[in-house]
């Protein structure tokens, strides 16, 4: 009689790895912030929107080991109804890192002009304000002689999370690469107070509010789901290794409903030399 | 034989000013006691590599470039005390027909010639890449002569397909120099980008299978947000790795190469004799050749 052979069992890869070499992709980012500011524009500053979440922290300490904290302005944008705890936050930032700060609410400016517009849903008014804070970040960086940085990470971008020509409008985003899960372990590795990363993450524009009660998914499940999807699986192989299909039509939804949100608006074409159809230049032309 | 590969970080279509860079290298190498023989850069090292519609506006024809490259290495002081090989990757303007380019040119001090110019086959066009959308793929590797032995120029994919190599290394090439530019990517683990781990493996792969020299030159430096990742390495005929350059930023490897190494190498590791002989077998092959004969047939009429 013959015996067995031991069986070597090959782990089943249930999604793609979101592991990230933090010492790595923190050298990476620093010297992009570099070489897009200094070299490539010669601009020395940075002005951070600082929220008091985990994408502007990180954000903020990047930009710091980048640029040097003398060279970083923090703004702290509350809203009347913006949570003390989100203020204290930004606060416990621009102290470990040493940079300076800047607190300019915005209530007035957003006030003045939704006294017209008092049936504004919560949404609209979100986006005001999310605008408005746009207009401090481009307004101080040009007294400042410094670049707006952007903070938006490449999960909201995919969701669509965001409010257009806001969020997503500074020149520069380090962050956009990377899923919120993978800003999370950067910011651990960065030394983000920890509040700030075990925090539930909130765009803060209503009391109460969290990302994960908005978007119906944790960030994990999304991350671990756009991970998949961006590699190119069908949903149907994506639920195959054990997601919930309601999570996986959830996500694919969000992210074929906003394509349009992570583009430049849309241009009748008219001519064969159309801008960015046929006539064809990089951004750093 | 003295090595230089120059890793430059190029700014985005600005030719004078990349110009200008490359003449205070060039001083910075003539100034050294003992003259160098041949100095490698990289892919589109005078431009950038992401041009777009741009690569129209900044080719040169290989004449044009030979000369203006012969002219700056010969104004550097002490330059003129030998002859320097050159090997630099471009954008090519052949009479309207427009290429991913390199050039291996010959300065001696008072004329120069072109030793041979190398246009690019495997042209990315996926992903982040979009190079046949602006230019035209070479047709033809060739190996060629220089004073340092037979080599064969390979521009940046086309040294991602195994057979280039071997067809280099077959047509007789001795050496590989391979200008790339490559924007880096994946981040998961291991203390460098995926994208280098792939090309030190290839690279290394090629060097120990063949028995060849390889000298790769990496473009540095962030074009739009894609980090360019450097890493220019000198790899000897027994695959190790004898120098490498930093991701990031411009640098120069500087390297004593003894091409006596190869046959050394050879000797102790003949694959490629082996794999002459098994050649003719393995090409003539049915399930090879009559797909090779409707091409050519569908070429000829």
């Amino acid at each position: 009689m013959s015996a067995l052979l031991p069986v070597v069992e090959a782990p089943l890869r249930r999604f793609p790895s979101l592991d990230l070499d933090c010492e790595l992709a923190t050298a990476w980012l620093e010297a992009f912030l570099r070489d897009e500011l200094l070299e490539r524009r010669g601009v020395a500053r940075a002005v951070v929107g600082l929220s008091g979440g985990v994408d502007s922290a990180v954000t903020a300490f990047l930009c710091a080991r980048a640029l040097g904290p003398q060279n970083l302005t923090c703004i702290r944008m509350p809203y009347v109804s913006s949570g003390a705890d989100s203020l204290a936050d930004a606060r416990a930032v621009v102290e470990t890192l040493g940079c300076n700060e800047r607190t300019i609410e915005i209530t007035a400016a957003v006030d003045g002009y939704l006294q017209f517009e008092p049936q504004a849903d919560a949404r609209r008014r979100g986006n005001v304000m999310a605008r408005t804070r746009m207009i401090v970040l481009f307004d101080q960086s040009a007294k400042l002689g410094a670049l707006p940085i952007g903070t938006g990470n490449k999960t909201e971008r995919l969701m669509g999370y965001f409010t257009w020509h806001a969020d997503d409008s500074p020149p520069l985003n380090p962050l956009g690469d990377l899923f919120k899960t993978q800003v999370w372990a950067l910011a651990r590795h960065l030394g983000v107070p920890d509040r700030i990363v075990a925090k539930a993450p909130s765009a803060d524009l209503e009391a109460n509010q969290t990302d994960e009660a908005d978007l119906g998914i944790t960030y994990l499940e999304a991350d671990r789901i756009l991970s998949l999807m961006l590699t190119g699986y069908a949903d149907a192989k994506i639920v195959a290794r054990g997601f919930a299909p309601a999570d996986v039509a959830l996500v694919r939804g969000r992210v074929e409903s906003t394509h349009w949100k992570r583009h430049l608006p849309t241009t009748a074409m008219l001519s064969s030399t159309a801008i960015n159809e046929y006539y064809l230049r990089p951004v750093d032309f | 034989m003295k090595l230089a590969i120059v890793q430059t970080k190029p700014r985005k279509g600005d030719v004078a000013a990349n110009l200008a860079e490359l003449a205070e290298v060039f001083a910075q190498l003539a100034a050294e006691d003992a003259p160098y023989d041949l100095v490698v850069l990289p892919e589109a090292a005078l431009t950038g590599y992401f041009l777009e519609g741009g690569v129209y506006d900044l080719a040169f024809t290989a004449e044009d470039l030979a000369a203006r490259l012969a002219g700056l290495w010969r104004a550097s002081p002490g330059a003129t005390r030998g002859t320097l090989d050159l090997a630099v990757g471009f954008f090519e303007n052949a009479g309207g027909t427009f290429y991913n380019s390199a050039l291996y040119l010959e300065i001696g001090p008072l004329a120069h010639r072109i030793v041979h110019v190398h246009r690019k086959m495997f042209l990315p066009t996926y992903g982040v890449f979009d190079e046949e959308r602006f230019l035209s793929r070479g047709r033809r590797l060739q190996a060629f002569d220089t004073r340092f032995g037979r080599m064969a120029l390979l521009i940046c994919e086309d040294a991602w397909h195994a057979i280039m190599p071997t067809l280099a290394a077959l047509k007789g090439a001795r050496t590989l120099i391979v200008p790339s530019a490559s924007p880096g990517r994946g981040l998961a683990a291991g203390g460098e980008l995926e994208s280098v781990t792939h090309w030190r493996n290839v690279l290394r792969s090629y060097a120990v299978e063949h028995g060849m020299y390889v000298l790769y030159a990496g473009l540095a430096g962030f074009e739009g947000g894609k980090g360019m990742t450097g890493s220019s390495a000198l790899i000897d005929p027994f695959g190790e790795t004898v120098a490498r350059l930093p991701a990031l930023g411009a640098h120069i490897l500087r390297a004593e190469v003894d091409f006596s190494e190869i046959d050394i190498a050879r000797a102790r590791l003949p694959l490629l004799g082996d794999l002459g002989a098994v050649l003719p077998d393995l090409l003539y092959d049915d399930e090879l050749t009559p797909a090779f004969a409707r091409r050519v047939e569908g070429r000829t009429a």
